[in-house]
């Protein structure tokens, strides 16, 4: 053989390159390999982990604030929340107008219980607030109506707003306001309505126009009733008194030529006041007076917020940065502590238990050991609500254990034994329920064990206990570390064992999450401190395998 | 034959227009509720005789009134509500109303005049404690006590300060594992009177009074968090003495017939009842207005006092409640609302709870953490 033939490609039967044709084979291979647990994958993404993704992006995510008033939280950032000042008028004049849209969507409840997580009474002060709102439209309303009648009229507002065929229309305000109602119902705006804001009119009265889209888009495009038929809601006429007394008004009518402009002219120069949005809030409720509720409406306004995971570690956001809860009301973090301890004392007692037992099963013949492997089995499918019940009778003052500990005299009458109701109660219960978990990967990983490796050692010269030692548990840790792994992960996230018998000291923090979950509906702390858990079991579980290594751990 | 062809072309008619009628409302309905002898007692009073008169529709029952809200919000967020009508306490109602995820109703337009000609609202009275809610009972949390472990030449407990008098009564007490009623119930022990409580409730040091009572009985009591712990603690003789629903204590006294006895002094009402939830289909609203408009009337109200010891929550239904369906024993005097009952009672403050609980219930955990 020549040298160029030994370096020139080996060449396949059809003369392609050996080494391309055998890797599209192999991708072949990988693609059809791919294909067919492809059902599996997908069904595991989107039922398994975008879910849980979904959820826990939850605990930074707040765009319900920036959703629901998107004018005032824009407005509050000229606002120094340290300062012991409120917030400047323009505030107040765009959480009226904000608040009251969210009223006419029903939103503003919804608002008030997301600030109440973080400021008792803030729940209550949305609700009225709603209600009272619509006396001071109510009253511009007749204020309006006192200068000339057709302004109490809704063809007239209409009209004004209206652009008729042929000229301009503010399409950017007719865009913002879709946008706005459509992060503010539950369904998009659809369809084509009646109305289309007119560009001059807009840029003469500003407020009055937005509002007037704003309720045109809900009534033409969620509603699907008539613009020109339906009465406008009542912060129109606030924002018409709003805009007819700014500076520069009369001005800007000269150069307007639509509908009204003399009625526009008497309304400048009808003696109407500039409205106070201060004063209108503050009959509302004192509370809105307090640079306190701004202060807190200002720190949670960010459509992302820490808030939710500082809360989980029992610390609190300010505006002067993050700060720890009062000592009355720090829990979480000792609850994650006792958790985690507790969690380890379960593993460790279910090691305990659990070893003797994997290895008497490992060592006696078949059919004992499948015997012995039904008696581990059983309390395993029985449901775990029945078998946490049954430690409740077991455990319990006047139960059996008690009964016979006073029966054998061991224990007075008139001084039984707490074991229930605390963390006795919990790790008793949970190491039960937990035991198989242990037992069947020891059990498992035990069997393959060669006895004659045993007999080795011992005619070797080494004790009972050398040979144990030495030789048999250093093949088994493999089964404890798998068996740990269950176990401490499973008990982490264990609720309603604890619920039912750990009293007030053996509740674990899993049962603080079903709390915020189903009662308080909290769900952004709960998604916390979810997240808090899944972190600290992966840390755990990298912990453990820098120090074990995770290739030793065998499930059988 | 004329009599004939008119007879049957008015059959035809009507069944035509009963059917048209029916064509607009949805066949089937999901109730939702708490299971047990509760629901129970509202399949005989309300479904039974409905679903009697309307045998096309079908009805099934959801045992998950414990969880309403947090599935509702998962329903709302998914898009698909598969419950129609949903059976929760006062302050759940008033949550879900907050949340959006209840319907608001008119309470006048939509329910049914009371069988006295007054109009639902005053039927109704305090009861509607929000507008997303259509009441049904009126319940109260109260305390049951063993009438075989009150200490020898002592009386038995007849007042709610007794709950808290360890030397007097010694034992084990159950209380619910949540702060709403324990504060309440300790500061009225601790000389707040029955109507400032809640002003006092509101500010920290008040709160921190509450707990501080509730310090004193801390080590001996067992905290509940099912409506059936305290019964069960209470028959195995576990404690002493235990707050519960007065209806659950009704059924270890009356039907189980243990040595319980009753203490109604400083029982907390609340109230139970309906909410729809919001985005139902047009044909599935129709139907559940036309059930709720029913059943919510004041003799199928009075009906369910017959199967359970909770109060009709309309005041044109207390005259009609009569005796026990099983048990033979006349109701009157089991219900919550009987005078003889009601002589030292805490009317609940929702709206209170609605923006103090975030706040109290983390103080309360904390202090229980201690």
């Amino acid at each position: 053989m020549s040298d160029t033939a030994i370096h020139a490609p080996v060449l396949a039967a059809d003369g392609t390159p050996l080494k391309r044709s055998l890797g599209r084979a192999l991708r072949v291979q990988k693609m059809r390999a791919l294909a067919l647990i492809a059902p599996l994958l997908i069904f595991v993404l989107i039922s398994f982990i975008l879910p849980i993704g979904d959820m826990l992006f939850r605990s930074v995510e707040n765009q319900i604030v920036e959703d629901t008033m998107p004018y005032t939280v824009e407005e509050l950032k000229n606002w120094d929340g340290a300062s012991d000042e409120l917030p400047p008028e323009p505030v107040f004049r765009d959480m009226y107008f904000d608040l009251f849209l969210a009223t006419e969507m029903k939103r503003h409840t919804r608002l008030g219980s997301r600030f109440n997580y973080e400021s008792s009474g803030m729940s209550s002060l949305f609700r009225q607030a709603g209600r009272k709102l619509t006396d001071a439209g109510k009253a511009a309303q007749e204020a309006l109506e006192e200068v000339d009648p057709v302004w109490g009229e809704r063809e007239t507002y209409f009209t004004l707003f209206n652009a008729p065929e042929g000229t301009a229309v503010d399409t950017d305000l007719i865009d913002t306001q879709k946008k706005r109602i459509r992060s503010l119902a539950d369904e998009a705006p659809k369809g084509e309505m009646d109305f289309a804001p007119s560009e001059q009119a807009s840029a003469l009265l500003p407020f009055s126009a937005r509002v007037y889209t704003s309720f045109a888009v809900i009534t033409g495009m969620i509603k699907n009733k008539a613009v020109e038929k339906t009465k406008p809601m009542e912060s129109l006429y606030l924002a018409m008194i709003q805009d007819v007394t700014r500076p520069g008004f009369s001005d800007d009518l000269k150069a307007y030529d639509g509908p009204f402009k003399d009625d526009l002219a008497r309304l400048a120069t009808g003696g109407l006041t500039a409205p106070d949005y201060t004063a209108i809030f503050e009959s509302v409720d004192r509370a809105w007076g307090n640079v306190e509720t701004w202060r807190v409406i200002q720190t949670h306004s960010g459509a992302y917020t820490s808030g939710y995971f500082l809360n989980a570690i029992d610390m609190q956001k300010t505006p002067e940065g993050a700060k720890m809860q009062p000592q009355n009301k720090r829990v979480l973090i000792q609850l994650f502590i006792r958790t985690i301890i507790m969690s380890l004392t379960i593993m460790g007692a279910c090691i305990l238990l659990g070893y003797p037992v994997a290895w008497l099963l490992s060592n006696v013949p078949t059919r004992t050991a499948n015997l012995l492997l039904m008696l581990v089995l059983l309390p395993f499918w029985t449901s775990l609500l029945v078998r946490t019940s049954a430690w409740k009778v077991m455990l319990q003052q006047q139960g059996v254990i008690n009964d016979v500990l006073v029966w054998i005299g061991l224990v007075a009458n008139n001084n039984r034994l707490v074991l229930i109701n605390n963390e006795i109660g919990t790790i008793t219960a949970m190491t039960h329920i937990l035991l198989p978990f242990m037992i069947l990967p020891m059990y498992s990983v035990m069997q393959t064990i060669n006895p004659s490796y045993l007999r080795a050692a011992k005619s070797l010269g080494a004790t009972n206990w050398t040979a144990f030692w030495r030789v048999y548990f250093p093949q088994s840790v493999p089964g404890i570390g798998a068996g740990s792994i269950l176990v401490f992960i499973l008990s982490i996230g264990y609720y309603i064992t604890p619920e039912i018998v750990g009293g007030t000291k053996g509740v674990f923090i899993s049962n603080r999450i079903a709390y915020h979950i189903s009662s308080s509906l909290n769900w952004g702390l709960a998604a916390a401190l979810g997240t808090i858990l899944l972190v600290v079991v992966l840390a755990l579980y990298w912990c453990y395998d820098k120090i074990v290594g995770i290739d030793n751990v065998k499930l059988g | 034959m004329r009599f004939t062809t008119a007879l049957l072309a008015s059959t035809a008619l009507t069944a035509a227009a009963g059917m048209a009628l029916a064509q607009d409302m949805a066949n089937s309905m999901t109730i939702v509720s708490w299971g047990g002898a509760y629901q129970d007692s509202q399949k005989k009073a309300y479904t039974e005789p409905y679903m009697k008169a309307h045998p096309e529709v079908k009805i099934s029952w959801d045992e998950s009134s414990n969880e309403a809200v947090a599935k509702l919000r998962a329903q709302n967020e998914a898009g698909n509500i598969t419950w129609d009508l949903v059976d929760v306490v006062g302050a759940d109602a008033m949550r879900l109303c907050d949340e959006g995820l209840a319907m608001e109703i008119d309470h006048d337009e939509f329910l049914a005049p009371g069988d006295d000609g007054s109009t639902p609202t005053e039927d109704f009275g305090d009861t509607i404690v929000s507008d997303c809610f259509i009441p049904q009972i009126v319940y109260s949390i109260t305390f049951g006590y063993r009438t075989d472990m009150v200490p020898e030449g002592t009386e038995p407990p007849g007042k709610l300060c007794d709950v808290f008098d360890l030397e007097k009564y010694p034992g084990k007490r159950s209380l619910e594992k949540r702060p709403i009623n324990n504060m309440e119930w300790a500061l009225m022990c601790d000389g707040v009177a029955n109507e400032d409580v809640y002003d006092v409730l509101a500010t920290p040091e008040g709160q921190q009074q509450a707990l501080d009572k509730l310090s004193t009985i801390k080590d001996s009591v067992v905290w509940w968090s099912a409506g059936a712990d305290t019964p069960q603690l209470l028959a195995d003789g576990e404690v002493f003495i235990g707050s519960t629903y007065n209806g659950r204590l009704f059924s270890v006294i009356e039907e189980q017939k243990q040595p319980v006895a009753m203490l109604w002094d400083g029982q907390v009402y609340d109230f139970d009842g309906w909410i729809i939830p919001t985005g139902l289909s047009e044909d599935r609203l129709a139907r559940v207005k036309d059930f709720v408009r029913t059943t919510t009337d004041t003799k199928h109200l009075a009906e369910q006092a017959k199967y359970i010891s909770y109060g009709p929550a309309r005041a044109s239904s207390a005259p009609l409640v009569g005796k026990h369906a099983e048990l033979g024993i006349e109701m009157a005097p089991h219900m919550p609302t009987d005078p003889a009952n009601s002589g030292n009672v805490l009317q609940p403050n929702f709206v209170f709870w609605a923006d103090y609980r975030d706040d109290i219930d983390t103080k309360f955990q904390s202090w229980l953490a201690q």
